[in-house]
């Protein structure tokens, strides 16, 4: 788990490294960074990134004001149920959250809904409801404290955390 | 709090209505605040000696005066000029002020006024004097414990304020916020108490918990808010005398942004299930609970009419966040906001004809009025981030919290308490010990 998130960040070294290279401002470089780590506004990269076993991510990011799961999100969620199917005993709590830039009230419930969305997929591929209990953070636990989009696109998340 | 707090109004100098005294515009932006000189309450050196044992304050007519001065100062209102250029003394001025010496410092208004220790009590007598005509437009005298010693300034401001304007002050009034510390991605929040003017802090809970958006009930010392215990997203209910608390109904799940209806009775919320959001009321005496929108989308923010009949909400049902009206069983569901950018936290003002609210457009956060139909819209303040104002009971001022902007290592973040004016003018921070959010505003505490 540790030795798969060093060599992200390595892999992520390097490429900041060749962008720096290849780029002749610090602005261009930026950009470029955020291109890599977000498509169409969904957070792509793995800084943030926890893994419930090997090749399972614990995590699915979702765009502005959306609920929708984008296709790495079904994919990791279908890892999720999978290693679900495997581990019977284990219960897990989806923890919906979202960014900053929306009222508290409103984002309480979009948290809710973001973890409904990750649940009602789960479901579909055989796990009980029984074994997944849903928790809105809203956003207040924000994973990254910037004020731009990419920290903003790594905090629209639903994490799946293991409750036993 | 109200029991021992016993205002006995002994004498009024004046139950004759003066005609065409000073009044203050408060339907405009005040940019000419009215000039008024409040003179130190006179105290006689043996009151002085027992109120100085007694509550650590060497002069606590002078005390008394100043919070009056700053209240005055705060509402944008009024201008209290500097007591160094007082010609005539406190004692002498409260019995038969020389208007002209008053009116040399351009003083349009005077409050003079008598500290007195009677049998273990504070009594306080002022008058409110028109310079230019010469008269005296008020006098009221109160006795209290001596602890209250605040709020005697804050009950002055409140009649001052409501001879001068025709409005009620909100001076004797508390605001309940959230009290935030530590990192932006851990912040440890708890319930906070405060006076109106910031005296008087306290700090509700421990903060072993995430604690959100506390509210008064506006008939009791009650508070409702939503609190993380057991990592239960729960609306409860606290008596903040006793301390006592309670989960409001039981629930399924995520319970939250509560309110109290206007006659407090009630509390109307939102329930989250399964992805939707709908608003429930549950009624304090019969326990009972009622569903008032049945909707797929996220309902939110609820809050009623003054007169109890409707409910201003928050919903995406046409997709983005809007403010809709419906009467209070959930029928007539109407939008109301038609402008550009997305409309959350409506809060209907105490006077029932406008519905305060936060606006996102173009990546700026607006704080906003509009009348009840929707029309009239008019944005206050314009930042990085602000929301969830909260009116003071008098419907003149709203009170709200702004976050910053972090820099790109997530550094500089911090969230503030605001008041502005329902004017757009008088924006000011208002100052609390910790950072802070989610500020409320309490009825008047005396009438």
């Amino acid at each position: 788990m540790i030795l798969s998130k060093i060599y992200n960040n390595t892999l992520l070294i390097l490429a900041t490294c060749l962008v720096l290279t290849a780029c002749a401002t610090k602005k261009e470089v930026a950009t470029d960074a955020i291109k890599g780590q977000m498509q169409s506004d969904v957070y792509t990269g793995t800084d943030t990134v926890e893994y419930l076993a090997d090749g399972v991510p614990d995590r699915v990011f979702f765009a502005t004001n959306e609920t929708i799961l984008t296709t790495a999100s079904r994919e990791t969620l279908r890892a999720q149920a999978a290693w679900l199917r495997k581990n019977s005993s284990i219960n897990v709590v989806l923890e919906g959250h979202a960014d900053e830039r929306g009222t508290r009230e409103y984002n309480l419930a979009l948290g809710e809904r973001r973890a409904n969305s990750a649940k009602d997929y789960l479901m579909t591929y055989g796990i009980s409801s029984d074994r997944i209990s849903v928790l809105s953070y809203g956003k207040e636990r924000p994973v990254d404290a910037g004020s731009n989009p990419l920290a903003w696109s790594k905090n629209r998340r639903s994490v799946t955390v293991k409750a036993n | 709090m109200k029991k021992i707090f016993l205002i006995l109004f002994l004498i009024f100098f004046s139950p004759i209505k003066v005609f065409a005294l000073i009044e203050v515009d408060i339907t405009r932006g005040n940019l000419n605040p009215l000039p008024l000189a409040v003179s130190p309450l006179s105290i006689d050196d043996k009151s002085k000696k027992s109120f100085e044992k007694i509550l650590k304050k060497e002069n606590i007519g002078s005390e008394i005066s100043t919070i009056v001065e700053n209240n005055l100062r705060t509402s944008g209102l009024f201008n209290p000029l500097n007591r160094d250029a007082f010609l005539q003394a406190p004692d002498i001025a409260n019995l038969k002020p020389r208007f002209e010496d008053w009116n040399l410092i351009k003083a349009q208004a005077l409050i003079t006024g008598k500290v007195t220790y009677v049998d273990e009590k504070l009594r306080v007598e002022f008058r409110l004097w028109d310079i230019l005509a010469a008269k005296e437009m008020m006098a009221l005298a109160f006795t209290t414990v001596p602890s209250n010693w605040r709020r005697v300034g804050h009950i002055i401001s409140d009649k001052v304020y409501e001879r001068l304007t025709g409005e009620k002050g909100y001076f004797d009034t508390r605001i309940i916020y959230v009290a935030e510390e530590g990192p932006k991605t851990q912040r440890k929040k708890r319930l906070a108490i405060m006076d109106q003017d910031g005296a008087n802090n306290k700090f509700l809970t421990l903060g072993n918990e995430l604690v959100l958006t506390p509210r008064f009930n506006p008939t009791s010392q009650m508070v409702t808010y939503l609190s993380y215990f057991k990592n239960l997203p729960r609306v409860y209910l606290l008596d903040i005398e006793t301390g006592t608390q309670e989960v409001v109904g039981d629930f399924p799940g995520m319970t939250f942004a509560p309110r109290f209806s206007p006659d407090g009775k009630k509390i109307i919320m939102s329930f989250a299930k399964d992805g939707k959001s709908d608003i429930y009321t549950m009624d304090l005496e019969n326990r009972l609970v009622e569903r008032i929108t049945n909707h797929p989308s996220i309902d939110t923010s609820p809050s009623y009419s003054p007169n109890g009949k409707f409910i201003a909400f928050n919903s995406d049902r046409s997709g983005y966040q809007q403010i809709y009206i419906m009467k209070s069983d959930g029928s007539d569901v109407k939008r109301i906001s038609f402008g550009n950018g997305i409309y959350g936290t409506p809060v209907w003002s105490p006077r029932g004809d406008l519905i305060a609210f936060t606006k996102l457009h173009k990546g700026k956060f607006y704080i906003g009025v509009m009348r009840t139909d929707g029309k009239g819209e008019r944005l206050l303040t314009e930042n990085y981030y602000q929301e969830a104002p909260s009116w003071s009971p008098n419907g003149r001022v709203l009170i709200f919290y702004r976050e910053t902007k972090t820099n790109d290592k997530g550094e500089g973040f911090s969230a503030k308490l605001w008041s502005i004016d329902l004017t757009g003018y008088n924006e000011r921070l208002v100052e609390t010990q910790t950072d802070a959010s989610d500020p409320s505003w309490s009825s008047l505490l005396s009438n």
